[in-house]
């Protein structure tokens, strides 16, 4: 018997509805694109359309766990309670914090805020959004004078320039850029420029690329904005009524002619101008930024860049022009109207307004609301390390990966005294550190709201019952709230309970104060709440329907009610390169993985794209340092170092390295990024600078490398050098070493078989004078494992051999065939695997063009699948073509 | 008028040896052959396939006597023409029954006798050597009578010759002065697996092992073989299998010059320049013969020299073996052993029994052992005797020819 139920993606910030067919029974679900959503119109991406995969209980935590040991609810949450209360009693509310996730739910994150900041009476509590969105919400509200984005998807069909700055939409945000496209196919007069170092999957619709030299982004906006004056293309009428501070603004880009920013961003004089010329010329703009923008040191001064030529221009909040902030996480925009930052308070409400605290102490009833903001994230983590933050409760996030100074996160948590962490996943390196680990629900168990990009709240909903003993994170800290003492204002019964009280708190004496207004929800009902469809806020008295768009009106949040241009002095990151660090390391995200690979990698075709934390350098690099490509590579900051797969591309700026921000040390030994990240941070929104670290490249010479494949999972962690990756079937690793495996027979067979299955099982093929080592391990005709080691020779192609694993036995000739690693004579190799949603190869692809004298990514797709789903590899099959 | 031929033995070489010469110069000779065994000729080494009752013996005839008529061949088969002398100087040979004939040029391709071990015992009845049709007929008769069979010697006839009495219901024992069995064809590692597979036949194994003396009863049959280790095995029929020499006996009493056997040059030639051998009965550089292969290649250059084209030389080129008992697959060729020169290219299947060994020096293949799959066993031969320089290959090397070809 199988159900339909709406639901929204868990991922990035596009917010993509989904219809699962869910057959409860089997534990199945079965995900497709909801074609009635406004974010998404039925179409998903790799990874949204790969959920259905992701939805086992493999790696789930299950029960609570104190120092490792199973226990009860009631035994865990007394002792995070007793805890708590005894640091808080000895040392004071800010000796403790709840470092918190756009993971959560908007009702989880209302409560922890509420009992963090009204009842501790702490604001120490923060979120990885930090690392993702805060530059935004400070330049929103310093031109806005609120955390608004006052536009909405539907603007991109509407516009005529599109401006894609500090974002790969087509990798991080791959719906949005598929919209994006479909809208340039139907109007050829639509341009796109693409601003970033990298020349990104999304350069693939751009009408003109400007790789800009790295942290320049102010610089070019800056002159657009003199440039606009210059041209007399300013909207004086607009910025007369309604905006301040335009001379100021202006005056400081005095300096910044076209040749000047080209020269400065290390542009063609030409590219500026042509942008410029399409800036200025254009009514139907949107500037959609990302983390290019927002990591920064100074990325609220490079939003209010962006946003002051929307200003100067009148180009905001109207049909197809606007500045479009596209967020990182399916909730962080849930968090925001929460308070769920530590400068934040309440529903848009803020700590520099003495009557706003006032406000939400009423409305909470609260016995010691927070005063002033608390530490933001790699503050709370130093305070941490230092032991003045002697408690922490982290909430569906992996600090120890994704903080900048990662290595120095650990320490912290090492140290600290009381780690509790709430997951739904049982081993991340975060975890690893909890004294108190904490089950939580996982997507498709959990049951509440999130706000996407757009504004726009959806419901997700529960797919199916919880797993093991986990729980709502809101049940969850709404119980240790209970204990402490506050069980009267955390009377909870359900996740509509929170979400109404939330509504009421936007709309308290609100009276067209805030621009975060859900007061029509304030007296929702279960059911309306069980049926919520998509919905953009504001939603209120004026607007029951919700809101598609903002400021049309010229009517701001600020005290004038006008915007506020900010004069901006563009300022370099703050760490500059040397001659120990000569080279700049940017980080990001790729297509197929999310985060730290928690769940996307038990997709088993997500990790096919790119299988191994990989470096990008361009080939001048490559030659200076010595670098081959698939070499590995030790890369190195004055913070910590990493290991990571060579790829020479001319992608990559010379001077600029470029490394995945996913991988764990769950998934590789040494493949984590933040260890390097410099702990810098923009002063106004705290956001970290990750895209800029000075670093050094080295090869890493290794004494072999090798990979295995395993039906089981194996540990190899007396390896220098390894990387998980799961499979359809099992798992593979690959290896180097940085000496040489004294026994590789016995070695091998300690960890592919340490139950000791007998010599029968054994297939072996040895060269040593070539310093090849092979060995499979076959039990009843199936593939158990294999090990290629090799000292000198390149190793074969993984693919068919991964195949073979999900066999149930092997052929005669694939056996006799297998230590070779090639196909047996006359079987198709497919390549490595371009279209995930399809599971296509570029052999395949590079067959059928061939074969078939395939001329467009079209009639590709029309053959093959290949790029017919999500479309985010259209690019790769471009390439090949 | 024609020359005169005459060939002594009607076995395998000096037959081969004849084929090639009527076909290079078919009008050349009269032809004059001594045989002692009497029957045409034939293929020696499918007794083993007699023995385990998958041939017959009109099956492994190579030439009957109607073949000798054809080609005006005068035959001379059984043991009464034997021949017992060369007259060099009257350039003539003389059988046992005074059958005659003269010859211009003379072929002795006497083969080989079995080793029969110095130990007491050794005359007893049911004591056989494994070399011709009456051997075959003489185990075949015992496997019917008699239960307990010993063969000694786990070369390559020994084990076949146990394979056979076993296939035939014997309990066989065999017994190798040597802990790997084969140890001239096959390294340790095949042996072992060699060995698992006949005693998975039933086939017994004493080894090392070395023979003190066979006990007999009253009536001169042997009944027990003892051992230097105190122990003895019950025993009815006994088949020698340690090795061959080449039998020179005749050639050595004619004056020819001998060493371990009769010495030959690159022509096949013996220090009479009118006399040539072929076969087991000769040394060639210091090598004597004991497979099939370099006899058909010797065979080719003696008949190039006999019908006076005077081309080939013979070369001793690495020798594969084969052994031919059913269901068991191994291939061994060169040095297969190697030193600290050489380098190996292992690969092994265990389940399916299968291990193949490739030897290289200086990037040539100099030796290989293929145990359970030797389906690319010609091929490595061929890379051997060419020499050829296997650096791009080497990666696919052990895995076959075809991967090469698909390369």
């Amino acid at each position: 018997m199988k159900q339909t139920i709406q639901t929204t993606c868990p991922y990035c910030g596009v917010g993509c509805g989904i219809t699962a067919q869910v057959d409860a029974a089997k534990h199945q679900v079965e995900i497709k694109g909801d074609a009635s959503h406004p974010a998404n119109f039925g179409k998903l991406c790799s990874k949204g359309s790969a959920l259905g995969d992701t939805v086992s209980l493999q790696g789930r935590l299950l029960q609570p766990l104190i120092h490792g040991q199973p226990t009860d609810w009631t035994s865990a949450l007394d002792l995070v309670a007793e805890r708590f209360q005894h640091i808080i009693k000895t040392h004071g509310a800010d000796a403790v914090a709840i470092y918190g996730s756009g993971q959560l739910l908007t009702e989880d994150y209302y409560v922890a805020n509420k009992l963090m900041k009204g009842f501790i009476g702490s604001a120490n509590i923060d979120t990885n959004s930090r690392l993702c969105m805060s530059s935004s919400v400070s330049g929103h509200k310093r031109a806005f004078g609120s955390d608004t984005v006052p536009n909405c998807y539907e603007d991109f069909e509407h516009a005529e320039l599109i401006i894609l700055i500090g974002s790969n939409a087509a990798w991080c945000h791959p719906v949005s850029f598929q919209r994006i496209r479909a809208a340039k196919a139907l109007n050829p007069a639509l341009k796109v420029v693409v601003i970033d170092p990298r020349k990104t999957a999304s350069c693939d619709i751009a009408d003109l690329h400007l790789p800009i030299a790295s942290g320049g982004d102010a610089i070019l906006f800056n002159g657009l904005l003199q440039y606009l004056h210059q041209q007399n293309c300013v909207n004086k009428a607009y910025i007369a009524a309604h905006t301040e501070g335009f001379e100021v603004a202006l005056t400081a880009t005095a300096d910044f002619s076209v040749e000047q920013v080209a020269k400065r961003c290390r542009l063609e004089k030409t590219a500026v101008e042509q942008f410029y010329t399409w800036f200025a010329g254009i009514e139907k703009t949107m500037s959609l930024y990302s983390q290019g923008i927002n990591q920064s040191s100074s990325g609220t001064d490079k939003v209010n860049a962006i946003i002051n030529c929307h200003l100067a221009t009148g180009r905001i909040g109207k049909l197809g022009c606007g500045p479009f902030s596209l967020t990182g996480q399916p909730n962080a925009m849930g968090g925001r109207e929460v308070g769920g930052l530590a400068n934040q308070l309440a529903a848009h409400m803020d700590f520099l307004k003495p009557e706003d605290i006032a406000r939400v102490a009423r409305f909470w009833n609260s016995p010691a609301i927070a005063q002033k903001p608390g530490l933001a994230a790699v503050e709370l983590f130093d305070a941490i390390y230092d032991g003045k933050v002697k408690a922490v409760w982290i909430m569906g996030t992996n600090p120890v990966v994704s903080l900048p100074n990662a290595d120095k996160v650990k320490q912290a948590l090492q140290r600290c005294e009381f780690v509790v962490v709430s997951d739904c996943i049982a081993n991340t390196d975060t975890t690893a550190l909890a004294q108190v680990l904490l089950p939580a629900q996982g997507w498709s168990e959990k049951d509440g709201t999130v706000t996407n990009s757009e504004r726009c709240i959806s419901r997700q909903r529960a797919l199916f019952k919880p797993a093991g003993d986990a729980q709502p994170d809101w049940w969850i800290i709404t119980q240790v709230a209970r204990r402490m003492g506050f069980a009267h204002a955390f009377a909870y019964q359900s996740s509509v309970d929170i979400f109404s009280e939330h509504a009421a708190l936007s709309g308290f004496e609100n009276n067209g104060l805030r621009d975060f207004d859900i007061s029509a929800f304030a007296t929702i009902s279960a059911h309306a709440y069980e049926q919520l469809q998509p919905t953009q806020w504001p939603v209120n008295q004026n607007h029951p329907e919700g809101t598609k768009r903002l400021f049309a009106d010229g009517q701001f949040f600020t005290a004038s009610g006008k915007a506020q241009f900010i004069a901006i002095t563009p300022r370099l990151p703050v760490n500059s390169l040397d001659a120990d660090y000569p080279l700049v390391l940017n980080t990001g995200r790729l297509r197929d993985q999310w985060h730290t690979m928690t769940r996307t990698a038990l997709a088993t075709k997500l990790n096919q794209h790119r299988p191994e934390p990989f470096v990008e350098i361009h080939p001048q690099d490559a030659e200076r340092y010595g670098l081959l490509p698939g070499c590995l590579a030790s890369i190195t900051s004055k913070w910590g170092s990493m290991l990571a797969r060579v790829q020479i591309t001319e992608t990559q700026q010379a001077g600029n390295l470029f490394v995945p921000m996913h991988w764990t040390e769950q998934y590789a030994s040494r493949g984590r990024m933040g260890a390097l990240v410099n702990p810098v941070f923009d002063p106004l929104s705290k956001q970290p600078e990750s895209k800029h670290t000075p670093v050094r490249i080295e090869v890493y010479q290794p004494a072999w490398t090798g990979f295995i494949l395993s039906r089981e999972a194996i540990s190899v962690n007396d390896v220098d050098y390894w990387v998980k990756i799961n499979h359809e079937q099992g798992f593979g690793y690959e290896l180097a070493g940085g000496t040489l495996l004294e026994d590789a027979l016995t070695w091998t067979k300690q960890h592919l078989s340490p139950e000791q299955a007998d010599d029968k099982h054994w297939q072996s093929y040895v060269d040593a004078g070539k310093g090849v080592f092979r060995l499979a391990r076959i039990d009843n005709l199936q593939l158990h494992s294999l090990i290629f080691i090799s000292t000198q020779n390149p190793l074969p192609e993984r693919n068919w051999l991964i195949s073979l694993l999900a066999q149930p036995t092997l052929s005669a000739s694939e056996r006799q065939a297998l230590l070779l690693g090639l196909p047996p004579v006359g079987t198709p190799d497919v390549g490595a695997i371009i279209c995930a949603c399809f599971n296509v190869g570029a052999k395949t692809i590079g067959t059928a063009i061939k074969e078939r004298g395939l001329k467009t990514y079209q009639e590709v797709g029309q053959c093959l699948k290949a790029g017919t789903n999500c479309g985010s590899c259209v690019p790769e099959i471009k390439a090949l073509l | 008028m024609k020359q005169r031929l005459v060939v002594i033995g009607n076995g395998m070489a000096g037959m081969r040896t004849i084929e090639e010469l009527l076909l290079s110069a078919p009008d050349q000779y009269d032809i004059t052959v001594f045989g002692a065994e009497p029957y045409g000729n034939y293929n020696r080494i499918m007794l083993s396939a007699v023995l385990c009752g998958e041939k017959s013996i009109e099956d492994i005839v190579i030439n009957s006597r109607q073949w000798y008529r054809d080609n005006h061949i005068q035959l001379h088969a059984g043991a009464e023409k034997a021949v017992v002398q060369i007259d060099r100087g009257r350039q003539k040979v003389i059988a046992q029954d005074g059958t005659f004939a003269g010859y211009d040029r003379l072929l002795i391709a006497t083969g080989s006798r079995a080793v029969v071990p110095d130990i007491p015992g050794n005359d007893l009845q049911g004591v056989i050597s494994f070399r011709d049709i009456l051997d075959v007929n003489k185990m075949l008769d015992y496997c019917k009578s008699h239960k307990k069979a010993v063969v000694l010697g786990g070369g390559l006839l020994g084990l076949e010759a146990a394979n056979g009495l076993a296939y035939r219901g014997m309990d066989v024992t065999v017994i190798h002065n040597n802990p790997v069995l084969l140890n001239r064809q096959l390294d340790q590692y095949a042996a072992k697996l060699l060995q698992a597979e006949l005693v998975q036949r039933g086939i017994h194994f004493k080894m090392p092992a070395k023979t003190q003396a066979l006990l007999g009863d009253s009536n001169g049959h042997i009944t027990a073989v003892r051992f230097d280790d105190g122990s003895e095995l019950a025993c009815d029929l006994f088949v020698m299998a340690i090795g061959v020499r080449p039998n020179m006996a005749l050639a050595q009493t004619a004056g020819l010059y001998c060493e371990r056997g009769i010495v030959v040059n690159d022509t096949l030639q013996t220090y009479d320049p009118c006399v040539y051998a072929v076969g087991e009965c000769i040394q060639h550089r210091s090598q004597t013969f004991g497979l099939v292969a370099p006899l058909f290649e010797q065979a080719k250059v003696c008949a190039n020299h006999l019908s006076e084209h005077g081309m080939a030389e013979y070369i001793t080129l690495p020798t594969a073996t084969k052994l031919k008992v059913t269901g068991i697959n191994l291939f061994s060729v060169g040095d297969f052993q190697g030193d600290a020169s050489t380098e190996n290219i292992v690969f092994t299947d265990a389940s399916l029994g299968i291990y193949k060994k490739l030897v290289l020096k200086a990037n040539r293949l100099i030796g290989s052992v293929l145990y359970g799959d030797t389906v690319d066993g010609s091929w490595y031969q061929e890379l051997l005797e060419k020499k050829v320089d296997i650096t791009n290959i080497r990666d696919v090397l052990i895995f076959g020819k075809a991967y090469v070809t698909a390369g």
